[in-house]
């Protein structure tokens, strides 16, 4: 009944006539749409910086059509014939004939750079025949293995006809430390050359003890910093925020300068007599240097959200337990550990997460064995300029993370985070 | 209206300064000493001859950032310098524009340029600006009267205790403790085409992996050594005798086992300032640019008409430069030249196996 006064012809209408409904109606959708354009430029800002680029590593770590974009001859054959079909003069053909066209259009450093990730040392092979591509004659399949007897490998054509196809999970595998035989099994590759693997354990694990540090270094500051008089937790704030605000390199330097053989540290500690002058400790160049820098580093990001969590607790609780006869490590654990917990785990997450994905320092002071994930990574970008590999273990970082975020989540749950 | 056709007049006046200011080739060298010797030797004298800007940025290995920039369509760097492996893998690449060698000064004698630079200098995408080495360099406040004296040395700890630097890379690092095994110079790189071999070159390195201080730009080692956090570095001639000779430092750059090799101007393809970057290109590469660049660091001119004209070091005024350059037959006694086939194929195999062993523990 109330549906229809307000729909039909005795609806009630505002001042200049239209229907109340309409009118609410379009008042609400111009605030929905002012409020979108409120937030538009933000939106814009994250699908152009983060999701897209994200999107475009997603696509290139199984995407990569440095073979398939310029030996198109060869690729037709590799889709007419299926998997073990033994290379006939057809395909030797249109090898020549792919070689060739890639000479000339210097594309085929970029062709062998591709079989090169697959079978190491194998780049001279297409660079050095195709050099000569244009005095090979028919039958092509001799005069080929007559130019290098390398071209009758079974490894050589299977990895060839992998990467006919643009899109491959090849570099996942040799991310994970796998890689596939000429038959199409997928086994690991030799011990000398496994390395993500221990990588992804080391950094997980470096992290995880970083993170442990920065709890157990945090914990008493941020409770100083809550219990203290405003004036001095003010002090003690900027002196936590002061190296917050100094540049990362200026802080890794710092600590290049206190930790290196010759350094502050290593001084003081011969001039003390507490280390003879020729066992100065190797404090930096390995993963001691790492977990060192990185801890101070991160350390903000740990006390911080401790703080705003124990400020909200009243002290009076704490007291409350010690009067009904808790002793204070019963009331420390029962009462105010358990309030405590959204920060610890604030905190423990946000060092963490930035933890396994850092880069410089460890760079700067992790020497060999102080080395993670992300170095790799940076590596492949870098100076390899295997993209798609690189691409496919950033994935796999990126996937570890979101598992453990997960985890997280159901162990803790994620509303009972707070982050400040 | 008075005031306005004045704000006009100027502002366009204004436009056409910025035009001609706007004439610029921006040059990505390796930083350092290597980079001064160039804005001394190139970039001054090229701006004072022809008023264009040059615009000096600097990267660990120029190398790296060319691929990057050309694929992703935004090219900023008109003219590189590069290791001459590079330079051969990124022009199969299609990375870079081939440089036609008509554009080269002739020697001042008239012998064209392709005859005037040294064999192997001048590729199609190259033109050689210098021969550098990779050697390696002691402190002398710590050997007193028994100094090293061969590459076997610099693996021999516990004669010469200390520790090393060494470049965190898998190329000259392996062929170096190749010949520090005894392997002789001209067999190191059949040695090290088979497995065997480069497990043996990692082998060497590794009976003193515990000592070693990996570093990674070209600048780290001369700072290592300085700080005294090692006893002997290995590292590029150019920079450590300039620390030494120019700085006072007390090293000693021993002659032995080093490998060496060309670099020189590449064009990334779709350089902004493509004709700008030919002009500094040519100019650069005359005889008498690159005899006054040796003269601000020890790397060896690669043009046949410039050795004779390389003076002395600009930075004391006195040093004969000719002894100190890579390239001078007293330090050729038990020299590696850098095979470039053997690089192009093999450096990202070799790479990821050094990367793997280095990880290993």
């Amino acid at each position: 009944m109330a549906e229809a006064t307000l729909t039909g012809p005795t609806a009630l209408r505002t001042a200049n006539g239209t229907p109340l409904k309409a009118a609410l109606a379009r008042a609400s959708r111009r605030a929905r749409l002012r409020a979108f354009l409120l937030v538009a430029p933000l939106l814009l800002f994250i699908v152009v910086t983060f999701v897209l680029p994200i999107g475009q590593m997603l696509h290139r770590s199984v995407h990569n059509d440095a073979f398939s974009a310029h030996m198109p001859a060869l690729g037709a054959w590799f889709a007419a014939n299926p998997r073990g079909t033994a290379p006939d003069e057809a395909a030797f053909a249109a090898l020549a004939e792919d070689l060739r066209a890639a000479a000339a259009a210097r594309s085929i450093g970029t062709v062998g750079t591709r079989i090169n990730y697959e079978v190491p040392g194998t780049r001279s092979l297409f660079t050095s025949t195709a050099r000569n591509a244009a005095r090979l004659a028919p039958p092509y399949r001799e005069a080929l293995l007559a130019h290098n007897p390398d071209w009758g490998r079974a490894d050589v054509w299977a990895a060839m006809r992998g990467a006919s196809s643009a899109y491959s999970a090849s570099f996942y595998l040799a991310a994970l430390d796998l890689r596939r035989t000429p038959e199409g099994a997928v086994v690991r590759v030799e011990p000398g050359q496994r390395i993500y693997g221990q990588l992804f354990l080391r950094t997980f694990v470096l992290s995880a003890a970083i993170t442990l540090i920065c709890l157990a270094l945090g914990f008493p500051v941020a409770h100083l910093l809550a219990t203290l008089p405003l004036r001095r937790a003010n002090l003690l704030m900027i002196l936590v925020l002061l190296p917050f605000w100094t540049s990362l390199l200026v802080r890794t330097s710092a600590w290049i300068v206190l930790l290196q053989g010759q350094g502050v540290v290593n001084n003081v500690l011969v001039a003390l007599g507490l280390v003879p002058e020729d066992g100065r400790l190797a404090l930096m160049h390995n993963a001691t240097g790492t977990i060192v820098a990185m801890t101070h580093i991160l350390l903000p990001f740990m006390i911080l959200p401790l703080y705003a969590v124990m400020k909200t607790i009243p002290p009076a609780y704490a007291r409350a337990a010690r009067s009904l006869g808790a002793t204070s490590w019963t009331a420390f654990r029962r009462i105010y550990l358990p309030l405590c917990a959204p920060g610890i785990g604030a905190g423990a997450m946000l060092v963490f997460i930035l933890a396994v994905g850092y880069y410089i320092t460890p760079a700067l002071v992790g020497g060999a064995s102080g080395q993670l994930i992300s170095n790799q990574i940076a590596y492949h970008m870098q100076t390899s300029l295997n993209w798609s590999l690189g691409a496919a273990l950033a994935t796999l970082l990126l996937a570890a993370v979101l598992a453990l975020y997960w985890l997280y989540d159901r162990l803790v749950g994620i509303d009972n985070m707070k982050l400040g | 209206m008075h005031l306005g056709t004045l704000l006009a007049a100027t502002a366009l006046a204004a436009g056409l300064a910025a035009t001609a200011a706007a004439q610029e080739v921006v040059v990505l060298g390796w930083g350092g000493a290597y980079t001064q010797s160039q804005v001394e030797a190139y970039h001054k004298p090229f701006t004072a001859a022809t008023g264009i800007r040059v615009v000096s940025v600097d990267a660990d290995n120029p190398a790296t950032p060319i691929k990057a920039q050309v694929e992703a369509g935004n090219v900023t760097i008109d003219v590189a310098s590069v290791e001459y492996a590079d330079a051969v893998r990124l022009c199969d690449e299609g990375l870079l524009e081939v440089i036609d060698h008509a554009i080269l000064a002739p020697a001042p004698d008239g012998t064209p340029a392709t005859e005037d630079f040294l064999p192997g200098m001048l590729t199609d995408c190259m033109v050689g600006t210098d021969v550098f080495a990779t050697v390696y360099a002691y402190d002398k406040t710590k050997f007193g009267d028994n100094p090293p004296t061969t590459i076997a040395d610099f693996f021999d700890t516990a004669r010469f205790p200390g520790k090393r630097g060494v470049r965190r890379g898998a190329k000259a690092t392996l062929e170096m403790a190749l010949m520090g095994d005894g392997v002789p110079a001209d067999q190191v790189y059949s040695v090290l085409a088979t497995p065997e071999g480069v497990e043996r070159a990692l082998a060497k390195l590794g009976a003193i992996k515990s000592e070693i201080v990996w570093w990674t730009a070209g600048s780290q080692p001369v700072q290592l050594l300085a700080d005294g956090e090692v006893a002997m570095t290995i590292g590029w001639n150019g920079r450590l005798f300039n620390a030494a000779v120019g700085e006072g430092k007390p090293f000693a750059i021993v002659w032995d086992g080093q490998v060496y090799e060309s670099e020189g101007w590449v064009i990334p393809k779709g350089a902004p300032n493509l004709e700008n970057a030919l002009k500094f290109v040519a100019f650069s590469t005359a005889t008498e640019p690159l005899a006054r660049a040796a003269e601000w660091i020890s790397y060896g001119p690669p043009r046949a008409s410039s050795a004779p004209l390389v003076g002395v070091f600009q930075l004391d005024g006195k040093t004969p430069m000719g002894p100190n350059l890579p390239t001078s037959p007293e330090n050729l006694t038990n020299a590696l030249l850098s095979d470039l086939d053997f690089w192009v194929d093999r450096d990202a195999e070799l790479n990821e196996r050094f990367n793997a062993w280095l990880l290993a523990n």
